[in-house]
């Protein structure tokens, strides 16, 4: 009796250890970004919003009748451990991988995914990459594997640099950026296109830190005060952001902001307790209080769900064109699916048309320059309980954000 | 340039009696057991995170008393019954303890908060600017930061030079074994100071968890600092701390604003390094971009020509 018993239980056992077959039926997607330390609040407003894409794909049916499953993976925002968490990626069977936060992460990545897929023909991984935008991915570091659905760093400081050309307000402007690949690319950008477009502009300050290990920022607001400058630009990203406004906020330092990131957390709080009323601007691929029906409806969601703002318009993008080119390929195979990305045209998260350029792999999109204040009447979305809310103040359509290139694409068999 | 001075002077001076809350007790701790307490930063974690908790149930102004002496009870518990235990294999196993323990502080409160920063807000009562130079506004809490600071230092002098209590405790660090023959309890005035200390990283961490960021890896990232501080203060003096407790928080926030690099020095000898080379970034890295690394070369040459320390007696 007791014999028999035994032999049920493992049988039993035996059908629960064999339900891994049920994983078969999930198309598991590598999240990996900072979840700890000084770029934890954009990783996991990242995994969040990710997760939220995953769950309204999953009901209208998924892909290939498979489910769409998310895994986090933390890579500190370093570049060695991430490479450990993508071969821990690899060894669960994953093959595709998102990225965005830290460029000198994201390169060391695309070498990896490069090396990796050469070494073994038939298992290949795809990089989708989110966030980071050093331009060098889609230039002298391109790669066949990597996708880029965010607007590079010299697109966006085009888009920028064009805005304030007519505002003759500035006349001083102070440089602070993170020290690693993109911060370099940022101020590099700013000092080049501001000399052709402004030359007048003075730049009384040129600064790098150390990248998401600062606590305090109140030195370098004090040494941007004795500057003098007018405007700050800045490509600063999540903690570094929030804590530069902080500081400011504290020692009330009365400028304006050109920057990348301000809508990170922390900041448009920042941004109020200075009362810098539409005198913070960022430039980005979407703005909440565009009148879009369809993206309003997805921002009302996600804010009701998860209590965050959609930071990453590209990311719904990525995933919608992700999944776009599995049905178009009938197979979520990463060669397939990457040859049907090259070259796909895609109506955006925020409404227009963008495309996905074969020769680097670099997404073209509508961009916006949005500023930080009163909210208008037919603007629903404030930020943080301030109150405040994004407004948009130039809209840059597809076509005129196209920058060449300099990357001779390797194709695979080709 | 003046207003940058005095503003400059102000942060560095708030942030070195900052470091030496901390590197008091690490200071004294060290005289004790002989070793650095590599889990030291963590009790300033474990501080800035009870201090976030208990602020949110019951206000910030007790948490700032309780949540200190929380982490007091549970360092002198680590001392009763792991460190004293470990203390009888030698000074390794002790060394190791302490390194454990931090791993395992920080594990424990990714488990209780998760990894990313906690919501750790300036109470209403300090949220305004206290004064302002020139057009720069000074925090009312960092004053507040600076004076519970300043107070706590008087407090711990008179304590340690003026008292009874103190001069047992002085006389139990260097000679513990004559303490004892005269009858008084060092066990005991071991494990107080081992929760003392505790309890003031703790404090640290309570008034610098809302003006700093309160996360996990907060205590990573002050630790190295601590030991430059003690170190370069000399091992076991609390003169010596305080003084390099204030020299490294001047350095980290003068550095910053300093804009100065070889090529500005030299430039009179008109050497330019071809652009691209090692030499070249070198030649044109500004102090401000190597500011964080500066404590780290003070150290180096502490250990090279005054290897007591600038004010210790004892070899480190």
């Amino acid at each position: 009796m007791g014999a028999k018993l035994l032999w049920g239980l493992v049988a039993v056992a035996a059908l629960y250890i064999s339900a891994p077959v049920k994983a078969q039926e999930t198309i598991k997607i590598a999240f990996i970004d900072p979840l700890s330390g000084g770029g934890a609040s954009a990783g996991e407003a990242g995994v969040k919003t990710y997760q939220f894409i995953a769950d309204q794909l999953n009901a209208k049916g998924g892909v290939l009748g498979k489910r769409i499953e998310i895994v986090g993976y933390d890579n500190k925002l370093n570049p060695q451990e991430s490479l450990i968490q993508v071969q821990k990626a690899i060894d669960a069977g994953i093959r595709i991988i998102t990225q965005g936060n830290g460029s000198g992460v994201a390169a060391a990545i695309t070498d990896f995914v490069a090396k990796y897929n050469d070494r073994n023909p038939g298992k290949e991984v795809l990089y989708l990459n989110y966030a980071a935008v050093d331009p060098v991915l889609t230039n002298e570091k391109c790669n066949f594997w990597h996708f880029r659905f965010d607007a590079n760093s010299d697109i966006k400081m085009e888009a920028l640099t064009n805005y304030m050309k007519p505002r003759t307000n500035i006349r001083k402007v102070y440089l602070i950026n993170q020290d690693y690949s993109f911060g370099q690319a940022v101020r590099v950008a700013a000092r080049k296109m501001l000399a052709a477009k402004r030359p007048d502009i003075q730049i009384v300050g040129d600064e790098l830190h150390p990248l998401q290990k600062i606590t305090d920022f109140a030195p370098y607001v004090a040494k941007i005060k004795a500057s003098g400058a007018d405007s700050i630009i800045t490509g600063n990203w999540a903690q570094d952001m929030a804590l530069l406004l902080k500081a400011a906020a504290d020692a009330g330092l009365q400028v304006d902001w050109y920057t990348y990131y301000a809508e990170g957390i922390g900041s448009p709080t920042a941004i109020k307790q200075t009362g810098l009323n539409h005198r913070v601007f960022q430039v980005g691929e979407g703005a909440a209080n565009e009148p879009y029906a369809p993206a309003q409806e997805f921002e009302k969601a996600l804010r009701a769900k998860y209590d965050i703002a959609l930071l990453y318009p590209r990311a719904v993008n990525e995933m919608r064109m992700l999944v776009t080119a599995m049905s178009e390929a009938k197979s979520a195979e990463p060669g397939k699916v990457a040859a049907k990305l090259e070259g796909m045209k895609f109506d955006v998260f925020d409404g227009g048309e963008g495309f996905m350029r074969a020769d680097d792999h670099q997404f073209f999109q509508p961009m916006y320059v949005k500023s930080f204040g009163d909210l208008a009447a037919n603007e629903p979305f404030d930020e943080e309980k301030t109150g405040w809310g994004w407004h948009v103040v130039a809209k840059v359509d597809t076509a005129d954000t196209v920058l060449p290139t300099v990357c001779k694409m390797k194709r695979p068999n080709a | 340039m003046l207003e940058l001075v005095i503003i400059s002077t102000l942060n560095g001076v708030q942030f070195g009696m900052l470091l030496f809350l901390m590197a008091s007790g690490l200071t004294l701790i060290f005289s004790m057991m002989g070793v650095l307490n590599f889990a030291h930063a963590s009790f300033y974690m474990l501080g800035a995170f009870f201090g976030f908790q208990i602020a949110r149930w019951v206000g910030f102004w007790p948490a700032l008393v309780i949540a200190p002496t929380l982490v007091g009870v549970i360092g002198a518990l680590v001392e009763r019954y792991g460190l004293r235990n470990v203390h009888r294999h030698g000074h390794v196993p002790e060394l190791l303890f302490t390194f454990g323990l931090a791993y395992v502080i920080e594990e424990v409160v990714q488990m209780i908060w998760g990894k990313a920063p906690v919501d750790f807000r300036v109470p209403a009562l300090l949220d305004f600017p206290a004064f302002t130079v020139f057009a720069t506004n000074y925090p009312a809490y960092k004053l507040f930061m600076l004076l519970i600071s300043a107070g706590i230092f008087v407090a711990l002098f008179l304590v340690l030079t003026r008292s009874r209590i103190g001069l047992v405790v002085q006389a139990a660090l260097t000679h513990p074994h004559m303490v004892a023959h005269l009858g008084h309890n060092v066990p005991l005035v071991f494990m107080s100071v081992f929760g003392i200390g505790s309890a003031l990283a703790a404090i640290a961490g309570v008034i610098a968890g809302p003006a700093l960021v309160t996360q996990s890896n907060m205590a990573g990232l002050l630790g190295p600092i601590l030991f430059v501080v003690v170190v370069v203060g000399g091992l076991g003096s609390l003169a010596g701390a305080f003084a390099a407790s204030l020299l490294i928080g001047l350095i980290q926030t003068f550095a910053v604003s300093v804009n100065v690099s070889l090529a500005d020095i030299f430039g009179f000898t008109h050497f330019t390094p071809s652009p691209g080379s090692i030499l070249n970034d070198l030649w044109t890295v500004t102090l401000a971009q190597i500011a964080p690394i500066l404590p780290y070369l003070l150290l180096v040459l502490v250990l090279i020509l005054k290897p007591t320390g600038l004010w210790g007696t004892r070899e480190t």
